[in-house]
């Protein structure tokens, strides 16, 4: 059989970058694939390089509003690092406190695309209801549900009020219930087992190779986390588990970051409970001339800044390394051998967000229309269909 | 008012177009569509192509790469198509103004009938978006 090429994206509504797939079938297995990547592109180090480092923040917030917090995180530690300073107690556990409300509302997300792609948008429906919640938190802490401007070099822009965190203990609180029963729809659930088990494997050795990072690699056994390999933040002075799982198909991705999600609401809940009292800003006003590195550990893996300053009031240069830079390639060993229909949820799997789905067409090589997006998003819907009948399950 | 238009009212289908956000706009207005804000009482309900649509909903700064996809986009869109411009990128391109690769805001490649501002639009100042543009094209606004 001609073998087609399935062109994905590169824009969608529901996706995080615009990201440009191009699929090779033999009938319905994926043969290679293809990423073209650039549609997102905006000038952001260049623009980093005309503000001052204080405006930089704003901008670099800005490069993707999920991961808004971690960006900034990473180059706040990355111009501290110029100067040689450690921003004050209560500045950490704030910072703290920002970056793990936003894994818990980033992995919700992506859990309820997940069943979105599986056909199961009861969870997409619960879980984007669930993350209202933590959305409402961040109201509370920052004043704003997404891009929460709390970060400049040297602590933070806003402190929180003692008066709120009753009140954001108490929501938080609130939504452990509902995520335990959605925890065990999920992991118990025979059709999601038989759906995700074993598919889109990427073994250890390949997460090594590709340099995979956050839950993709812990997915894979391998044990890496910015946040226990090199503390930053308050992260030293909580207690949480860093989780890991062996097998690296798509349902330990799953797994690893439900998991990950108490463990968030622990971090966060531990350092709402232990602030720390003093000050939240150091006041920096010069920025001597040197590089910095700095690194946090965003919700799909590590993002990593480096500034260098030449003694002026702006960045002389800026440089951003985001995780889905070095996850994407793992689709390479994940995608290929497996059909299309698995192939939505095996990229989705990363986290880069694949949701481009709806925007492709499979053509085959005479440029004949066969399916596209919506029809691939059908196909895998009906597949776990079939399987829950084979099951006996209605 | 055209028969088009007035068929339009009852359900209006978004298609939603990222030329360059950082996804906070596109979020937000899949946020719509979730439980809490439920945006389909409107009738809106997010288009998967834009040969369905009606409503073409536009986030992100227009660079570049997407300005011909976005061109593209808006002569399949069958008329009448009425687009909004969500977020602050896409109305004057925000932050993101002098960069390089953002070279025009929106509303100069292409005609556009409402602007939702905010950085990102809350999604109650979505609906509110919403309401507005049937009201505009009702002429009751």
């Amino acid at each position: 059989m001609a073998k087609s090429v399935i062109p994905i994206g590169p824009y969608h509504p529901l996706q995080e970058e615009p990201e440009f797939f191009t699929l090779t079938v033999d009938g319905e297995t994926v043969v290679d694939i293809d990423i073209q990547i650039g549609y997102n592109h905006r000038g952001i180090e260049k623009l980093s390089e005309r503000k001052t480092f204080d405006q930089s923040t704003f901008v670099i917030e800005r490069i993707c509003g999920i991961c808004s917090t971690n960006h900034p995180f990473a180059y706040t530690r990355a111009v501290e690092d110029i100067i040689q300073v450690e921003v004050p107690e209560r500045a950490k556990y704030i910072r703290t406190i920002i970056a793990e409300g936003e894994r818990i509302h980033s992995h919700l997300l992506w859990l309820g695309l997940a069943g979105h792609f599986l056909g199961y948008n009861t969870v997409y429906m619960w879980v984007w209801k669930l993350r209202e919640e933590i959305l409402d938190v961040m109201e509370i802490l920052s004043g704003n549900r997404n891009s929460y401007a709390m970060f400049k070099p040297g602590g933070v822009r806003r402190d929180i009020n003692a008066e709120d965190i009753p009140l954001v203990i108490k929501k938080i609180d609130s939504i452990i219930p509902t995520l335990t029963r959605l925890k065990k729809a999920i992991i118990d659930d025979p059709v999601l087992h038989a759906r995700l088990k074993g598919i889109g494997i990427l073994t250890k050795q390949e997460a090594i190779d590709y340099c995979a990072l956050g839950p993709t690699s812990r997915a894979s056994g391998v044990a890496r986390d910015v946040r226990k390999d090199a503390p930053y933040g308050a992260y030293d002075r909580v207690e949480w588990d860093m989780i890991v799982t062996e097998n690296g198909d798509v349902f330990d991705k799953v797994v690893v970051r439900i998991l990950e999600m108490y463990e968030s609401i622990k971090i966060v809940k531990t350092c709402l409970q232990n602030l720390p009292d003093g000050e939240i800003d150091l006041n920096i006003k010069d920025i001597p001339p040197g590089e910095g590195i700095g690194a946090a550990e965003a919700p799909r893996g590590e993002t990593f800044h480096y500034v260098r300053s030449d003694g002026t009031n702006r960045p002389a240069r800026h440089k951003v390394r985001a995780p889905t830079f070095m996850n994407l390639p793992t689709c390479k060993t994940t995608v290929i051998g497996e059909t299309v229909s698995d192939a939505t949820i095996i990229l989705a799997g990363v986290d880069p967000c694949y949701c481009c789905t709806e925007r492709m067409a499979v053509r085959s090589i005479k440029g004949k229309k066969l399916y596209n997006g919506q029809d691939l998003i059908r196909l895998s819907q009906e597949k776990t269909e079939t399987i829950k009948k084979k099951m006996g399950i209605k | 008012m055209k028969l088009t238009l007035r068929a339009l009212l009852k359900s209006p289908w978004v298609f939603h177009l990222s030329t360059g956000s950082c996804n906070n706009c596109d979020i937000e207005i899949l946020d719509c569509l979730t439980p809490r804000f439920d945006i389909e009482r409107f009738g809106m309900l997010l288009a998967p192509s834009i040969k369905h649509a009606d409503i073409l909903l536009v986030t992100g700064s227009c660079n570049r790469k997407s300005v011909i996809r976005l061109k593209r986009l808006y002569e399949q869109a069958p008329k009448p198509c009425l687009v909004v411009a969500i977020g602050e990128c896409s109305m004057s391109r925000g932050i993101f103004i002098h960069s390089y690769n953002c070279p025009l805001p929106l509303d100069k490649i292409i005609p556009v009938d409402a602007y939702i501002p905010g950085c990102p639009p809350k999604p109650e100042a979505i609906i509110s978006g919403a309401v507005k543009l049937i009201q505009k094209i009702k002429g009751t606004l």
